[in-house]
């Protein structure tokens, strides 16, 4: 145990606020939001979630003060039964700390940018009801996170981890009623399901995971686990690190259960890049970091993990080549991306996949809200040509700008051809470069830290962990430098599909640029993207995040820069933007035309376009026989049998047979009706025997007491 | 003197006498007279014990006397409310057959 550090130094006793100020802030704009406007909930959500970020920075500030030891706050008993103790205590420790400081900065940046992108979005969408909603469901989220990653036991991180599914089932449905375009439709709540059952899938694996750990351990706490790691036999630990992972491929959108992701998109984009991209899908990788000690005494289990990333990074890269959604590309992106965080902690590089998991967290964070910008941007433009199209040209600006404030009355989302116009759809954009100048520079800077140009933050981080993969599993490294390369060459044709070339639809001529209330984080997150590689420089002395790091997870290499692996993906990332502007840049996508790779790739890139089909495969082998299973079921073995044939039949009918036959016939009738009836009957008839004694004559009466007399008399006498 | 069996005996006989009147008449009035007949049964045999009892203790003792005196009493007064009785039953029923009052049977 390495919990001696008292708690009267530094500010540790502050943890429990990272959880409580966004309640605070939820239960104010639950309790007040009604009559407060819009801005003043959204900024009440953000200073709440603030709050927390300026905690999470104290937490870790005191923590580097005291010198790196892991702390125990201990917060509330919850469950004490016999000896089993199941607490809620906060650990601070660097890991912790470093998801808490990820989570409340990014989430507090995202909640600003919400502020102003909600703002559009309810009133497009025709709800302004739903502002409030938002932020709540928001709060919650970053409550619920921060719950899972403070939390010192298994328990608690479950309690956690259940939370932000519940978060993220609630935002991806978060416009129910409707599909992405805003026409009448269960779409959204159709992924919602999806993304919360596929979850439930995984989250079963973690349970069994944590009943197996119960049943060998004894225990949930973290330290007190991993101490007894070498006394246990390590075929219980390759189970429980399995079931682990089956949890984590739920949650962190890995071969077989990423399918979920990319539908998640159908939630506002705030919630793709804070929920879906940023940190909830992450959570899979800090409990494999976690949980270190265990994936580090079973090489299988650690094998397994790696391939499952590095499959996933190759596989989802392939599925965004092919994608014309400006958010699923991300989607993909993101689940390629979470494959090599997933294949690092996998070969025990810790350290790397941490902080690919921070920098990816800043720049897809920056892509997703810049592409939220864009759909803005379109969405208005879209209004402003359908304004120019009312009216003189002249003041078709002018006439658009009432245009947004009437849009509340009039069909959404469909042209003049009566077709309905996709604002996430990259063959509806082009040449935004000019319209929307700003957006674009955001845009480009994520772009290339994802494809790991140097020197943004992707390049160090990713190049870290392509290092860890080459020195200690080849199979994976060569997975991942492919990953790499094409994740090079789809941000590439993102960038000349959305900004470059001529606007292939009206929409997309008449974008406008966001404000800055949309804008200000981005440029906070592009900055960071920047310069987030500076966390842990392959350089000697400069390794802040690895030493940081190795206050809980001791076993940390620090490699030094290998300029054949980073010169490798460097040159394949530069040849893979060469390759798209070859295809995608030089001669632009006219309206209407297909997409330049089909020509070349034929069925293969009909394959990624649909997702190589695993959704129908899925469909095929799990939904279509569960729902067949699920009609028998109801049908014959429930209706039929149950119901029909054991409830009716068996149950009832023994019933009416006993009531029936035995009870009334027998007992009832025979029983106590014949006992009732019977002294009823009885009395009756000795009442008419003994009413002939009373015949009205006076002298049989004086017979009576004649005999009366002579009776007694003789008894005196003879007695 | 003569000896009380015969009291006792002429007594008895009496007494079976106005039983027999009371169970076999039909009419009222007889049936008083046989009651009549039953409690002056009972007087003889008062006075022929009392009489009987005073010359073997050899001193003056009323009590049986007296105990006719008290029968006579209530017989004269059973009489006056059982002719009223009949008088009424007779003005209704026009008959003091008593098998015909038999209203009260069960």
């Amino acid at each position: 145990m390495h919990l001696s550090e008292p708690l009267t130094t530094g500010f540790f006793f502050l943890a429990p606020w990272v959880v409580f100020f966004p309640l605070i802030g939820l239960l104010i704009n639950i309790i007040l939001g009604g009559r407060l406007p819009e801005r003043a909930i959204g900024w009440i959500a953000s200073a709440a979630s603030g709050a927390s970020f300026i905690v999470s920075v104290l937490l870790a500030w005191s923590l580097a003060a005291g010198g790196g030891h892991a702390v125990s706050v201990p917060f509330a008993e919850w469950i004490h039964i016999g000896n089993l103790k199941l607490d809620w205590t906060f650990r601070v420790d660097s890991l912790s700390s470093t998801m808490m400081l990820v989570v409340s900065g990014v989430g507090t940046l995202i909640h600003i940018y919400a502020i102003g992108y909600m703002h559009e979005d309810v009133r497009f969408k025709r709800d302004p009801g739903r502002f409030r909603r938002f932020f709540v469901f928001l709060n919650l989220f970053i409550a619920a996170m921060m719950i899972l990653v403070s939390g010192d036991s298994y328990l608690m991180l479950f309690v956690g981890w259940e939370g932000v599914g519940l978060c993220s089932f609630l935002l991806i449905g978060f416009w129910y009623e409707m599909d992405t375009l805003g026409r009448p439709s269960w779409a959204n709540s159709n992924a919602a399901k999806k993304a919360f059952i596929t979850n439930r899938i995984g989250d079963f694996g973690f349970l069994i995971a944590g009943f197996i750990m119960f049943w060998a351990f004894g225990t949930f706490q973290f330290d007190e686990v991993f101490e007894q790691v070498h006394a246990i036999a390590p075929g219980i630990i390759l189970a429980i690190t399995l079931f682990m992972l089956v949890g984590v491929t739920g949650k962190s959108a890995q071969i077989p259960l990423y399918i979920w992701l990319p539908d998640a998109m159908a939630g506002p984009t705030p919630v793709s890049a804070l929920i879906h991209a940023a940190t909830m899908v992450t959570a899979g990788v800090y409990l494999i970091a976690r949980s270190a000690p265990l994936y580090s005494s079973v090489p299988e289990a650690q094998n397994i993990v790696a391939l499952v990333g590095a499959l996933t990074a190759l596989f989802a890269a392939t599925i965004a080549l092919g994608q014309y959604d400006i958010k699923r590309v991300l989607a993909y992106s993101t689940i390629s991306q979470l494959g090599f965080m997933v294949s690092a902690v996998g070969m025990g590089a810790y350290v790397a996949g941490m902080f690919h998991l921070v920098t990816h967290a800043f720049f897809k964070a920056l892509l997703f809200l810049s592409a939220g910008s864009v759909i803005l941007g379109l969405e208005r433009g879209h209004h402003h040509a359908e304004g120019a199209h009312g009216g003189d040209h002249g003041k078709g600006r002018k006439k658009a700008g009432k245009k947004k404030v009437e849009s509340g009355h009039e069909a959404h989302g469909y042209d003049e051809h009566g077709e309905v116009f996709d604002p996430g759809d990259m063959r509806n954009m082009g040449g935004l470069r000019k319209t929307m100048p700003i957006t674009f520079w955001l845009y480009v800077i994520g772009a290339l830290a994802l494809a790991g140009i140097f020197p943004l933050a992707g390049f160090w981080s990713k190049d870290e962990i392509l290092l860890d993969a080459r020195l200690h599993h080849p199979t994976v490294y060569w997975l991942l430098t492919v990953a790499a390369f094409f994740t090079a060459f789809y941000m590439g044709r993102q960038i000349w599909m959305v900004f470059f070339g001529e606007p292939r639809h009206q929409a997309a001529a008449h974008a406008e640029e966001s404000k800055p209330i949309i804008t200000a984080p981005l440029m906070v997150l592009a900055a960071l993207s920047v310069v987030g590689g500076a966390l842990n420089l392959p350089f000697e002395g400069f390794h802040h995040l690895g030493h940081w790091l190795e206050h809980t997870l001791h076993e940390v290499e620090a490699l030094p820069l290998n300029l054949q692996v980073a010169g490798i993906s460097t040159v394949l990332a530069i040849l893979a933007i060469l390759l798209s502007w070859f295809i995608y840049g030089r001669n632009p996508l006219k309206a209407n035309q297909p997409d330049p790779l089909k020509r070349t790739l034929g069925f293969l890139f009909t394959g990624m376009e649909n997702k190589w089909y695993v959704d129908e495969l899925y469909q095929a082998i799990v939904v279509n026989p569960f729902v067949k299973l699920s009609h028998f079921l109801a049908e014959t073995i429930d209706e039929k049998f149950w119901h029909d044939w054991f409830h009716e039949k068996v149950i009832a009918g023994t019933y009416n047979w006993l009531s029936n036959i035995a009870l009334d016939r027998y007992a009832d009738q025979r029983g106590i009706d014949a006992l009732a009836n019977g002294l009823g009957v009885w009395t009756q008839n000795l009442s008419v025997a003994l009413r002939k004694i009373q015949n009205g004559f006076v002298r049989s009466y004086a017979l009576s007491v004649l005999l009366g007399v002579v009776f007694i008399l003789g008894y005196l006498i003879l007695k | 003197m003569v000896p009380v069996e015969y009291y006792i005996i002429l007594s008895a006989i009496l007494f079976t006498i106005g039983v027999l009147g009371v169970l076999v008449r039909r009419n009222a009035l007889v049936i008083f007279m046989s009651v009549e007949l039953m409690l002056n049964a009972a007087n003889l045999a008062f006075v022929a014990f009392a009489r009987a009892h005073e010359v073997a203790a050899g001193a003056s003792l009323f009590d049986g006397q007296i105990f006719v005196f008290f029968v006579i009493a209530v017989a004269a007064a059973e009489v006056a409310v059982g002719l009223a009785l009949i008088v009424e039953i007779f003005k209704s029923k026009h008959s003091i057959d008593v098998d015909q009052m038999s209203s009260l049977k069960g």
